[in-house]
């Protein structure tokens, strides 16, 4: 379907004689959940950008001090990448109809994802240790406020990981929790994406 | 023609995306309090908005009250003052319209109008209902703090706003930005609901070009909202780090009583770009549903289509795209570059050009329309007049050299209580009086309704002319009291007496509204099922109030757009959106035959 096609329709024209053709409503195609899911995530991308904005808009000053990141986000990175990995992994199995693959793979990525959440942790205790505190320097403020919401985010998805999880168990068949591995995989994609970006905002300094 | 009458069932494609299956409430308290039909939840919704709303109504008056007749009220003191304005503003902005037009107007109306059982979420649009309602309760109780809620103004500006000093800095402006982001989580859950559910459940032959303008104004408010809170919630919970954590996003080095202050490196400014990147699409989020229902309510009670309807769309579209680029024009006096100012200055009277169209549309429909001055046309008429007034001093304002003095006046005050203040809540009464005897089967009392029309719309003039005028003569706001004030003269005072009497008379019709509810609802005159002749699907469902399910055993089919009034030929001077062709057809064979809206929904 076309959307702009749609929006140039003219409905009062064939109004003259009273009969208008019939024809659906056009929908997009896609189900609600996926669509759902694709409008919530525009809007926490709203989210992360105007965080992203903020900071870049504080750091042009010149009495920035950036943080010194510790070497230990490499290795969560990496295994953000793992967990992105696992899920994808599951996802091609669920449309495989491998009930066991989904299993094995969804077990891989939650797991992934809880080591990435206890690296961040480490990560901060690092920098506590050495005196960086949030209300010290606005850079600090900033890098705590952007990982923090960022682990909030993968928090909820592990909710939803474990939702599936729950249903995988339960011995749901693997139509049934096909969607919902598509969605966790799609939401877990879009978080690495936007750690990514993070990263890669302080890291350029 | 008549070949697609014969075979109608190959003619209509099947639907895209399948129907959904409703869920059915097994108890009372999932029927009427964990309700997941968007009827109920629209309806919480709405007597949340409205209750708190009333507490926000009553804050006005303290604030006229000291306005009106300083240092006779010995009872409100400066910080009370600034506390008033503070809650009064927020509540009625956020608390009251934004939920009441989406969270109340959009679950009620959206899936009625589009032909969908319910909403697609149904169980996240409750989430939705009971987060609001713990926004709200967390603002009332920052009433109850030591401290007292915020006084920080509306617009929350740091650095004054979490410092002591101002009212509220112990826990009130905690409160306030904790309530606010929940406030948007839970509008988020019913967003998603409203976008989706447009999109994707829309019944067979409802195109998008079909829908009726109302879920326009609505549909595209919430996605200015969707993209607009994420800014406010950003920046209440940077500001709630700065307040609790000690941290400095937006708290410069500051030194208060010869003390210097902890914080330091912050930039206040970044907080105000913030909220006015919310704070101006806000503006739209409240006008635009008022623009889509004043739309319907004029045609159908001028018995005539919109004039220009897919310019109408468009313009809504429009509108809701450009108010993301003149933020600024709220910053005018914050020090920016004139070069920004120039900018936002331009993009700013460019929006005035969408918005003038569709005032003329709405004209050209009244004009040589059957018009009927029932309550409902009385507030759309209201809300036309008095948003012409509040764009015209937005002309005003949105140039920088007029703003720069009148910025912080009562004129700007004047200004945005017409078109933010006074027009939508014309809207928001004469939906009520055209949707009641949906809700309720019932019609409201009309005399009633016009006094309350009257009383309302001539006061609201009353109290915001003088208010311009007041602007002019350098009246600022937010000032608990004038005291010697050289360039402003004696009589000024005599004004603002006058405006705090008109704000008790208007204060007082209200009630006779909320009276007039009350009794309608209750002994009002049966309304049947469609009292107004109108063609969208909300009037056409087999039950009023609609049932669960809102449609029978069948989802209506569409065949045209919202607006078939006034048709010459017709037995009745309108055609339900449903009524399929070949029942249009014999009606002609053997005209005299007139079919009910009733009849057509079976
Ligand atoms: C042609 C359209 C409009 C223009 C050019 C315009 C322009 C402006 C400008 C320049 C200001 C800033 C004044 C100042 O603080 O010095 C302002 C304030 C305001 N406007 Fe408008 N406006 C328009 C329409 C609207 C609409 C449709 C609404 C609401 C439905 C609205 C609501 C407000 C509010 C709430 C404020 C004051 C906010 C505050 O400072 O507390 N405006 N307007
Ligand atoms: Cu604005």
């Amino acid at each position: 379907m076309n959307l702009l096609q749609q929006l140039m329709e003219k409905p009062w024209l064939t109004e003259d004689n009273t009969v208008v053709e019939l024809r659906d409503g056009r929908t997009f195609a896609l189900s609600r959940e996926k669509l759902g899911l694709r409008v919530f995530l525009v809007v926490v991308m709203v989210v992360f950008s105007l965080m992203m904005a903020a900071y870049i808009e504080r750091k042009v000053f010149s009495d920035w001090h950036s943080v010194p990141l510790p070497w230990l986000l490499w290795l969560n990175t990496v295994i953000l990448v793992f967990s992105s990995l696992a899920m994808h992994r599951a996802w091609i199995s669920a449309r495989r109809t491998e009930i066991d693959g989904v299993r094995v793979w969804l077990y891989a990525g939650g797991f992934f994802a809880l080591v990435f959440l206890i690296g961040q942790l480490l990560a901060w205790w690092e920098l506590v240790a050495s005196g960086y505190y949030a209300a010290v320097d606005p850079a600090n403020a900033f890098f705590f406020m952007l990982t923090a919401l960022h682990g909030v985010h993968l928090i909820g998805g592990l909710v939803a990981w474990w939702r599936t999880m729950a249903k995988v168990t339960r011995g749901c068949g693997v139509v049934l929790v096909r969607i919902s591995v598509e969605l966790c995989t799609v939401y877990w994609h879009f978080l690495l994406l936007i750690w990514l970006a993070l990263f890669a905002l302080m890291l350029f300094t | 023609m008549v070949d697609a009458v014969q075979d109608q069932d190959d003619f209509v494609p099947p639907a895209e995306v399948a129907e959904m299956e409703l869920y059915h409430p097994k108890s009372w308290l999932t029927k009427y309090v964990f309700s997941q039909d968007a009827k109920v939840i629209a309806i919480q919704y709405s007597f949340t908005a409205i209750a708190i709303g009333l507490v926000a109504l009553v804050l006005s008056w303290m604030m006229r009250l000291q306005l009106g007749f300083p240092e006779t009220f010995s009872f409100i003191e400066a910080e009370d003052y600034y506390q008033f304005i503070t809650m009064h503003g927020m509540i009625m902005v956020i608390y009251l319209l934004t939920a009441l037009f989406l969270g109340g107007f959009g679950n009620y109306l959206i899936p009625l109008m589009v032909g969908a059982r319910d909403m697609v979420f149904p169980y996240v649009n409750m989430l939705s209902y009971w987060i609001y309602l713990a926004a709200v309760l967390v603002l009332l109780a920052s009433f109850f703090v030591p401290g007292g809620p915020t006084g920080a103004g509306w617009t929350l500006y740091p650095p004054q706003a979490i410092l002591p000093g101002t009212p509220g800095s112990e826990g009130g402006i905690v409160l306030m930005l904790v309530s606010l982001a929940l406030f948007i989580v839970g509008f988020t859950m019913g967003g998603l609901n409203y976008v989706v559910t447009v999109l994707q459940a829309r019944t067979r032959g409802m195109t998008l070009m079909r829908l009726p303008l109302t879920i326009w104004g609505i549909f595209m408010a919430t996605v200015l909202a969707l993209l607009a809170f994420p800014a406010l919630f950003v920046g209440a919970v940077m500001m709630t780090f700065d307040s609790l954590l000690g941290t400095s996003f937006f708290m410069p080095a500051i030194s208060q009583f010869g003390e210097q202050l902890k914080y330091g490196g912050g930039s206040p400014i970044l907080f105000q770009h913030l909220f006015w990147f919310f704070g101006h699409p806000e503006v739209y989020i409240v006008a635009l549903p008022a623009f889509g229902i004043v739309s319907d309510l004029i045609s159908v009670h001028a018995r005539r289509h919109i004039f220009g309807y897919r310019l109408m769309v468009w313009a809504i579209v429009i509108i809701g795209a450009l108010s993301f680029i003149v933020w600024a024009h709220h910053m005018y006096v914050s020090g920016m570059n004139p070069y920004f100012g120039f900018f936002f200055a331009t993009t700013t009277l460019i929006i005035a050009i969408p918005t003038a169209i569709k005032v003329y549309n709405w004209v050209l429909t009244l004009w040589r329309g059957n018009i009927q001055l029932t309550v409902p046309m009385l507030f759309a008429i209201g809300f036309i007049v008095t948003f012409v007034n509040g764009g015209i001093t937005g002309l005003f304002l949105g140039n920088v050299v007029v703003d720069v003095p009148l910025s912080d006046t009562m004129f700007v005050v004047a200004h945005f209580h017409m078109v933010m203040g006074v027009a939508p809540i014309m809207v928001v009464f004469g939906a009520i009086y055209h949707w009641f005897p949906k809700m309720t089967g019932r019609l409201m009392n009309v005399p009633m309704g016009q006094f309350h029309f009257w009383v309302t719309f001539v006061g609201a003039y009353a109290i915001f002319l003088p208010l311009h005028y007041l602007g002019f003569l350098g009246v600022p706001r937010r000032y608990y009291a004038m005291l010697d004030t050289g360039f402003i003269p004696e009589s000024a005072q005599d004004l603002n007496a006058f405006v705090t009497v008109v704000v008790l008379i208007v204060g007082a019709a209200q009630m006779l509204f909320l009276y007039n509810i009350a009794v309608s609802m209750i002994k009002g005159k049966k309304s049947g099922p469609n009292p107004w002749r109108a063609t969208s699907l909300e009037w056409q469902t087999p039950q009023t109030p609609p049932g669960h399910g809102n449609f029978g055993p069948t989802l209506p089919v569409v065949y045209r757009w919202a607006y078939a009034y006034g048709l010459p030929d017709a037995t009745e001077d309108y055609v339900p959106q449903n009524l399929a062709p070949d029942q249009l057809m014999s009606d002609y064979d053997n005209s005299g035959l007139s079919h009910s809206a009733a009849q057509a929904a079976e």
